[in-house]
């Protein structure tokens, strides 16, 4: 078996697993909270990626960066406020529709902007340098991902665990109407998580428009799809779920991707047999035996409903 | 007691009427709009937006309404449309394409595995007639547009139906994704020609041509007669779900919307009847698919993304969810707003000269005070806190876009500031999400437009004026 | 037939997790009878319905009707270890049936928090009900091609209304009735699955002695007009002992008593646990 042919598949799949796994962290907490998957997500990543094409257009990086950040943030909290806040007391539908409404228009507002054509994300220094491991040659930023990831991931965690506003953060997420009755300010904490997320996705981004560089308006909705099948699969409310089930998605397509390649070099194929278009599929595949066999996730809890 | 009474009374004349007249009711609209469309043929240019819109209206409006099927009366929130419809239109497609262009379409397939086309196949059985032979060509092709997909979705189906709300949702859209991956496969490009287009079969204008070919009262109104098929192809589908909501299995339908224990509770085999709403609901969605082949002109695997099934969901919302007649209407608006009425936005314009941008610019400027003022005006009522934070945030966006507009006042630039290709779409997406967030019940709520529900809105009137007389 | 019992309960248990909320009740309701089950609330009551109805899948035990078992399981092995085991071998199949497959055997329910069709009219809830009885196709019902017995499920749906006495008010919007109407319409809707078993939900809840009263000659008499037998869970006293033949009581999910009303009325722990002293007997 020659692993220098898998190895930088392996390695592009870590490293678009733990991208995938910041966003997917945005998602799983907004739906443990809010019951709500917010499609939108997806387009906020992209729109932070073309907000640093333009600010690094003009300003240097150590500008451009943070500023980055902010404009996401604040951008997650804004759509919370004016497209979700409103249909809180609606029926579950509505408030996706506005979620949906909201990603139409994030991305015909990208498409009028950019005018459809691709965009290159500015190269950061030093992580999008090339390095090489064991033989492939790829960018730092590779390796920077997981790590990044993990010690972001952990920093959350302590902070759900640990905190007084972690606690009022679970105690919303278990039983959103009694946390209100017990005091707990609904709105911070709401907004709280946006910001969690959006802060997340804006990093995210970073790291994964520096490995794929373009951007056009339709960049966010595959990996957001894609990270939301992660958090699925990973137990919808479960934030190490969530970094898992992106790890094993961002593995696993890139293998596909490079199955026809492996197979054939290791003779055990003689011709393409067009795997890598399914390489997106896979990540469905993969949400449909989840939802069949184990529907609350790997992490999942079992609920039982009352008649 | 009187009042309900007469209503009733009054209601049952209708009933025993009933029949006969709302046919006779029917078919005087029928024969209107026939009308209309024959007059807007005959006063406009051929090529002008009024006839693409309908056409594509019509496709929407099948989707949209098997769409509401589901969703609307059955409760089930599925967002795999888009698949069902990539399914109908290849199936329309691979059985359609006429065997002699086979070749050049299936290029890099060695012309593909199919090598007849229905419309021969039917022509040969209708001794050589080849307009016989493609009207039973393009039916039997629809047919089997929504049988294919309907078979999908059964298959589909027997694993996602007892998902719940979200997961049902999700489940269904991971499903169109992959039926998309598979259509674009190279592997099985024989069959469907992978990840390039399918052209050269039977549409909605070359079949019209084919007609105005042997008789010159149709060559003379050959947009009447393009538009009028789709929207007779429409009319049947649609009174087809219309009659299904009105008959046994329909209110079980809607029974399992509203409450799914009790349906149950009540003999409702849940698993049979949300496999039969579903199957339903995409064989119509296929044989959208197939409309919006014949309406296309070509079709690419790659276009049926999950963004079409939004827009159908949005559609179904504006219309109203549970609503037929919203559906139709919602379609229209979509179509009309996103194709035809909105396209100035996306048009460059330049202003006269300086006087007309001052002008505008000093225009836009009060207009932004305006609302800024009517905005703090408005929630006057409000706490402090509430109210400052209001009023400082209204004041900083107004700040903002007044000083964007003294800098385009101030520049060179003679151009209508925002006008240019891709806005049309912003100001689109803007009133959709306007329309989400505070007409959420859309333009019909749950009501439909029938003869029952305009003689009730008369009789309403009638009788409040009634009132008015007597107390008077 | 050895045994002329319409339902029969033998030591059904209900598991959730940890929770044991009924303990190995058996019940048995006769033909023609009208059997009340009473207790506390949280007594288990609504959880032996579901289980009846097939909501519910009994964690031990069978439910028999009209001489056939509708339900039947076992504790799986971990259930066994908390369970204890006793008639551990008694059960030994596992039949499972959904609660529509219960309805078209002639069981039919009411909900203790009434759940009826909100959007739709009187009438339309009723001729749901009647749906399982439609003998045409999925096909020609959606071609309209049944309109005669399109014709008679409506029909037989007024008639049902009328005789309770809805007859005016078909084309109302049901969650738009008065609250005692609403509760009439479950029992019209109950009727229209044509039942030999009718399980009530605490049919008097949230109504007044005069209503409850009418209630109770109602119930008598559709159990004549109809030949069903009943069994009712209640909290209005007076309508228990007032028409039930036979009352089983329940505590904790627990039979602590049956019999006739007047054994129970006297039997001193039902007493403690529930009905209290009689003041005015």
């Amino acid at each position: 078996m020659d692993w220098s042919v898998v190895l930088p598949y392996i390695l592009s799949g870590i490293s678009v697993g733990g991208q995938y796994a910041l966003i997917a962290i945005g998602y799983t907490m907004v739906y443990g909270i809010l019951r709500l998957i917010n499609f939108a997500h997806g387009d906020v990543f992209m729109v932070a990626g073309l907000m640093m094409i333009y600010f690094s257009a003009s300003m240097p990086m150590y500008y451009s960066i943070p500023l980055m950040i902010i404009f996401t943030v604040l951008l997650g909290y804004a759509i919370e406020r004016a497209a979700y806040k409103p249909l809180r007391t609606a029926p579950r539908m509505s408030i996706m529709i506005s979620a949906i409404g909201v990603s139409y228009l994030l991305e015909n507002l990208a498409l009028y902007v950019t005018g459809g054509l691709n965009q290159n994300y500015p190269g950061i220094p030093w992580i999008s340098d090339s390095i090489t491991i064991g033989g492939a040659v790829t960018k730092r930023v590779t390796i920077i991902t997981p790590i990044l990831t993990i010690v972001l991931v952990v920093a959350l965690i302590l902070l759900i665990k640990h905190t007084k506003f972690g606690m009022a953060m679970r105690a919303v997420s278990r039983d959103f109407d009694t946390a209100q009755l017990m005091g707990i300010d609904i709105d911070k904490v709401i907004s709280v998580t946006f910001i969690i997320g959006s802060f997340l996705a804006a990093i995210g981004s970073l790291l994964y428009f520096t490995n794929y560089t373009g951007v056009v308006p339709t960049s966010g909705a595959m990996p957001g799809l894609k990270a939301f099948v992660a958090a699925v699969f990973g137990g919808i409310g479960s934030i190490p779920g969530a970094v898992v089930g992106a790890f094993i998605i961002g593995i696993c397509e890139n293998l596909i991707k490079g199955l026809d390649s492996v197979l054939m070099v290791n003779g055990i194929i003689s011709q393409q047999f067009g795997f890598a278009t399914f390489s997106d599929a896979f990540t469905f595949v993969l949400l449909i035996v989840i939802l069949i066999f184990k529907p609350t996730g790997l992490f999942g809890e079992k609920q039982t409903d009352k008649v | 007691m009187n009042k309900p009474g007469s209503t009733k009374s009054f209601q049952n004349k209708l009933e025993r009427h009933d029949r006969k007249t709302q046919i006779v009711a029917d078919l005087i609209v029928i024969v209107i709009c026939l009308a209309v469309l024959f007059l807007l043929d005959s006063v406009l240019d051929s090529s002008s937006m009024i006839f693409v819109v309908l056409k594509k209206t019509a496709v929407y409006a099948v989707v949209a309404v098997s769409m509401n099927l589901l969703n609307g009366f059955t409760g089930l929130f599925s967002l795999g449309q888009a698949g069902f419809m990539l399914i109908g239109a290849y199936t329309y497609g691979i059985l359609m394409i006429p065997s002699g262009d086979r070749a050049s379409v299936y290029q890099y397939f060695n012309g593909g595995i199919v090598k007849f086309s229905l419309q021969e196949v039917f022509a040969g059985i209708f001794g050589g007639n080849a307009g016989v032979g493609m009207f039973f060509g393009v039916l039997i092709a629809l047919i089997l547009a929504g049988v294919f997909a309907a078979l999908f979705a059964f298959l589909i189906g027997l694993p996602v139906l007892r998902l719940k709300g979200d997961y049902l949702a999700i489940a269904t859209l991971g499903f169109a994704e992959i039926i998309r991956a598979l259509f674009q496969w190279n592997t099985i490009g024989g069959l469907t020609n992978g990840s390039n287009m399918l052209r050269k079969f039977p549409s909605f204008d070359s079949i019209v041509a084919g007609w105005a070919a042997g008789c010159p009262f149709v060559a003379a109104h050959i947009p009447f007669f393009s538009t009028l098929l789709p929207m007779i192809i429409a009319a049947i589908c649609i009174s087809l779900i219309v009659m299904l909501i009105h008959s046994s299995y329909g209110r079980s339908f809607k029974a399992i919307r509203d409450d799914e224990v009790a349906a149950e509770a009540m003999g409702i085999n849940l698993a049979k009847h949300k496999m039969l709403a579903f199957c339903t609901s995409s064989f119509f969605a296929g044989i959208g698919g197939a409309m919006l082949a014949m309406f296309q002109t070509t079709i690419q695997a790659n276009a049926f993304k999950s963004s079409m099934t939004y827009e159908i969901l949005l559609i179904v919302v504006i219309g109203g969810i549970g609503s037929v007649t919203g559906s139709i209407l919602g379609a229209f608006l979509f179509v009309a707003a996103s194709e035809w009425w909105l396209r100035f936005l996306d048009t460059e314009m330049v202003f006269a000269d300086a006087g007309t941008k001052t002008g505008f610019s000093v225009f836009a400027i009060a207009i932004v005070v305006l609302l800024a003022a009517l905005v703090i005006v408005k929630n006057r009522g409000k706490e402090k806190k509430d109210f400052h934070r209001i009023a400082i945030i209204a004041s900083a966006v107004a700040f903002i876009v007044i000083a964007a507009l003294i800098n385009y006042l101030l520049s060179p630039s003679m151009n209508v500031p925002l006008l240019r290709s891709g806005f049309r779409l912003v100001v689109f997406s803007l009133i959709i999400m306007i329309i989400v967030l505070f007409y959420r019940r859309g333009i019909m709520g749950t009501r439909e437009l029938n003869w029952d529900s305009i003689t009730a809105f008369f009789m309403k009137r009638r009788n409040a004026e009634k009132e008015g007389g007597e107390k008077a | 037939m050895t045994n002329e019992n319409v339902l029969t309960l033998s030591d059904i248990t209900m598991q959730f997790g940890g929770v044991v909320a009924v303990n190995n009740l058996s019940l048995d309701v006769g033909q023609g009878e009208i059997v009340a089950l009473i207790g506390p609330n949280g007594a288990g009551k609504t959880t032996v319905f579901n289980v009846i109805t097939g909501v519910y899948e009994a964690t031990n035990g069978s439910v028999t009707y009209k001489g056939e078992t509708m339900l039947e399981n076992y504790p799986g092995f971990k259930m066994r270890k908390t369970y204890g085991g006793s008639n551990a071998g008694k059960y030994t199949k596992r039949i499972v049936k959904t609660p529509d497959v219960i309805t078209s055997v002639g069981i039919a329910r009411t909900f203790q928090n009434i759940r009826l069709f909100k959007d739709l009219s009187v009438l339309e809830n009723v001729m749901i009900a009647m749906h399982m009885h439609l003998k045409s196709g999925y096909f020609s019902d959606m071609l309209h091609m049944n309109r005669t017995e399109e014709q008679k499920l409506r029909q037989d749906s007024i008639d049902i209304l009328e005789m309770v006495g809805l007859g005016s008010m078909l084309d109302d919007q049901a969650s738009s009735l008065p609250y005692g109407q609403q509760r009439k319409l479950e029992i019209a809707r109950a009727l229209a699955t044509k039942p030999s078993l009718l399980l009530l939900d605490e049919p008097a809840a949230g109504m007044n002695p005069q209503e409850t009263l009418e209630l109770s000659h109602f119930i008598v008499e559709i159990r004549n007009h109809f030949n069903l037998s009943v069994l009712m869970i209640e909290h209005h006293m007076d309508l228990v002992m007032s028409i039930a033949d036979r009352i089983y009581v329940l505590n904790f999910g627990e039979l602590i008593a049956s019999g006739t009303p007047a054994e129970v009325q006297n039997n001193k722990s039902v007493i403690d646990a529930y009905l209290g002293a009689n003041e005015d007997a």
